[in-house]
């Protein structure tokens, strides 16, 4: 479903990704973990093709597509979804509306006819549910005024009406406490099934107990030092990252 | 240094004045024809300002003064342009309307209603005939042709308008509609609606002027309304600007506001090439309270002027302006935001801010609060931004995939409609969403 190969990417003309090889299949879940600074958020960025990024050498291909020359909607269109790290307040617009357009947007690429407002209805208290979304914060203006936990959940709960094919979860679980955690990560394990995947990143280990990764990728210096299974995030909970930087790799070799 | 003042077309008033009088007959005599007489001369001594005026400093009204503009006599109905009105209905508002047209009333286009007792909702035109009393104790009191040439030139040919008198202690039930049609079609049109509206003691109202047109001549819509407000006495008062491109629009109201008084405008601006809009309010006992919302819009070459004025001459008052502008294209906005604090004026608080985002790199605005602060137990606050849009957000929405124009067009209307959303009465936000919608080439969202 995604191939990165070689991906280098700058911001401003410093580059932070240096390499990065990563291919995920459908039915995965990747957790990309890895000190501050060490590139993941610029990896969701480029992935979900934010402006100000440049990627200078390396492909990435999308269901078989160059995702690269892909504008941002498009790849939305194309199933990509990206849970901000920050997710962005925007006063005057409803949080349905908001959410109806980009449903209603999506539904037009592929060809469906826009959902009408009683079915949109069904279907987002359906969707509210499964992250247990306060109603009042429907109408209210897209995260305007949401406590940090309640932002994080509305991501969620776009992913859930939005139903990806590759969701990336950008440090969903920052500053969320373990309630809102488990909630968070209960929403991500019912929306899995064997034709989307997950690229999950992260800087705790702690998410990782409630979403099983089937890969753990340590991202460090703007490359992936290290990969395996779920057992090396228990690793790195227990050594910290220090002994994957770069030139620690290159003294312990 | 320059010369603040020039003469222009000013003849050319004097010599229309002329045949204006002529036409009066028993008119001639009256006290409200002695004002107009006083006015002309005082427009055809002072001519028009320059950009050396301080108060004109970015608003240069050349194009004004070189185009003879005509009175236009009474429109028959056939010719009325029925759809415009239509177009600009609230549909759904509840209210008593009065139509003019080309600046003369127009009863059978109008919806009065039943008056209550004392209730005076009228043309003014109506009231000089009566010999009103309070026509001759207000008119031009506190708006002296003195004050501009504008308004000289607008009291010069006072003709018609509406004079609203509501007695102490009565609420309006119905909001008050007035439209003011400009069908330019001819000869470039002269368009100068005069206001009266005095609210007693306590008594509470609620007004909406639109001022529209079409039309393939330039006309000059030049406004002026008195508004006085006696103690503890509210008004909303709403004006919306719709003209068409062919229009000048130069608009003054002056707020006189007596002791526990409220005063909140909302001022639309989306139409006209040269429009310019003076609010001053004069707060002239304790506890009053002033809010001034207002939202312009401008594309094309549209040059937008507002300039306010509130002078805080007492303790214990409280105003608040909010003024946002979006500007595409060559437009141009200017936003002066004057607030005086008398030395007597202790514990004033007032709180004024100016947004404007520019969507094009030819767009600019000129912003600039002015505040003048003699007491010093006050709370003042300013602030005025400029921006483009916000690029995160634009981002954020792209990811959910709407697309680039339609993001763009969401935000801009999310930022302008905090303005709308201060309105009470929801038709007439519906209206000034679609309008919006429509000047900004979009669909309403909800």
């Amino acid at each position: 479903m995604l191939e990165i190969r070689n991906l280098h990417a700058s911001i401003e003309g410093n580059e932070i990704l240096k390499g990065i090889n990563l291919f995920v299949k459908p039915g995965e879940i990747h957790a990309i973990m890895g000190p501050n600074g060490s590139g993941k958020s610029t990896l969701a960025n480029v992935l979900a093709g934010r402006e100000g990024y440049e990627v200078t050498a390396g492909q990435v291909l999308y269901k078989d597509r160059d995702l690269i020359d892909m504008s941002p909607e498009d790849r939305a269109r194309e199933g990509i979804f990206l849970a901000f790290q920050y997710p962005v307040e925007i006063p005057g617009i409803s949080n349905t509306y908001f959410l109806r357009s980009s449903l209603n947007e999506i539904r037009k690429y592929r060809g469906l006819e826009e959902i009408d407002a009683v079915d949109f209805l069904k279907l987002i208290r359906k969707k509210m549910s499964l992250v247990e979304m306060n109603e009042n914060l429907l109408n209210r203006p897209v995260n305007e005024g949401f406590s940090g936990g309640e932002k994080k959940r509305n991501e969620i709960f776009q992913m859930a009406v939005l139903e990806p094919t590759l969701a990336i979860l950008d440090e969903t679980d920052s500053g969320l406490d373990i309630d809102a955690l488990k909630i968070v990560a209960h929403g991500v394990n019912k929306l899995k099934n064997g034709q989307n995947a997950f690229i999950v990143i992260t800087h705790y280990q702690r998410l990782l107990n409630y979403i099983v990764p089937d890969y753990v990728h340590v991202l460090s210096g703007g490359k992936i030092a290290r990969s395996g299974g779920k057992e090396l995030a228990l690793e790195l909970e227990e050594k910290g990252y220090d002994w994957l930087k770069p030139d620690k790799l290159v003294e312990a070799g | 240094m320059r010369n603040k003042r020039f003469k222009g077309n000013t003849d050319w008033y004097v010599d229309v004045f002329r045949q204006f009088e002529n036409r009066l007959n028993g008119d001639r005599g009256t006290a409200v024809h002695q004002i107009r007489k006083k006015a002309i001369d005082i427009f055809a001594g002072e001519g028009y300002p320059t950009t050396s005026d301080e108060d004109w400093k970015y608003t240069n009204i050349k194009p004004i003064a070189e185009i003879d503009f005509v009175p236009a006599a009474k429109p028959g109905e056939a010719s009325v342009n029925q759809g415009l009105l239509q177009k600009y209905n609230y549909d759904g508002l509840d209210c008593c309307q009065l139509i003019f047209v080309n600046g003369h009333f127009a009863p059978d286009l109008s919806n009065l209603g039943k008056s209550e007792t004392g209730l005076k909702i009228l043309s003014i035109r109506e009231a000089i005939k009566n010999d009103d009393p309070i026509i001759r104790q207000y008119l031009g009191r506190y708006t002296a042709a003195e004050a501009d040439s504008f308004t000289a030139l607008n009291t010069a040919f006072l003709w018609d308008g509406v004079f609203i008198y509501i007695p102490d202690n009565q609420i309006l039930e119905r909001p008050v509609s007035i439209l003011y049609l400009a069908q330019s079609n001819e000869t470039p049109l002269l368009n100068l609606p005069r206001n009266l509206f005095i609210l007693g003691k306590n008594s509470e109202a609620s007004l909406i002027e639109t001022y529209l047109g079409e039309g393939d001549q330039p006309y000059l819509t030049n406004t002026v309304s008195e508004v006085v407000l006696d103690e503890n006495a509210g008004l909303e008062h709403l004006k919306i600007q719709v003209e068409s491109e062919n229009a000048y629009h130069i608009s003054t109201i002056h707020a006189e506001q007596q002791r526990d008084s409220r005063y909140t405008s909302h001022a639309f601006s989306f139409g006209g090439q040269l429009v310019r809009n003076n609010i001053d309010l004069v707060m002239n006992d304790e506890g009053i309270a002033s809010i001034l919302n207002g939202l312009y819009v401008g594309t094309g070459r549209q040059l937008i002027d507002n300039h306010t004025s509130i002078d805080h001459a007492k303790p214990h008052c409280h105003s608040e302006e909010l003024y946002k502008g979006v500007l595409d294209d060559h437009a141009h906005g200017v936003f002066n935001g004057k607030i005086f604090v008398r030395q007597d004026a202790q514990k004033t608080n007032a709180i004024q801010s100016n947004n404007c985002i520019l969507l094009s790199e030819n767009a600019t605005v000129d912003t600039k609060p002015q505040l003048e602060i003699f007491a010093d137990d006050v709370r003042c606050t300013h602030g005025a931004t400029v921006g483009q849009l916000d690029e995160d957000a634009y981002f954020y929405m792209r990811s959910r995939g709407i697309d680039k124009t339609r993001a763009r067009q969401l935000l801009i209307y999310a930022f302008a409609s905090e303005v709308i959303d201060r309105i009470d009465s929801e038709p007439v936000r519906q209206k000034l969403s679609a309008i919006l919608a429509d000047k900004l080439h979009t669909v309403k969202p909800q």
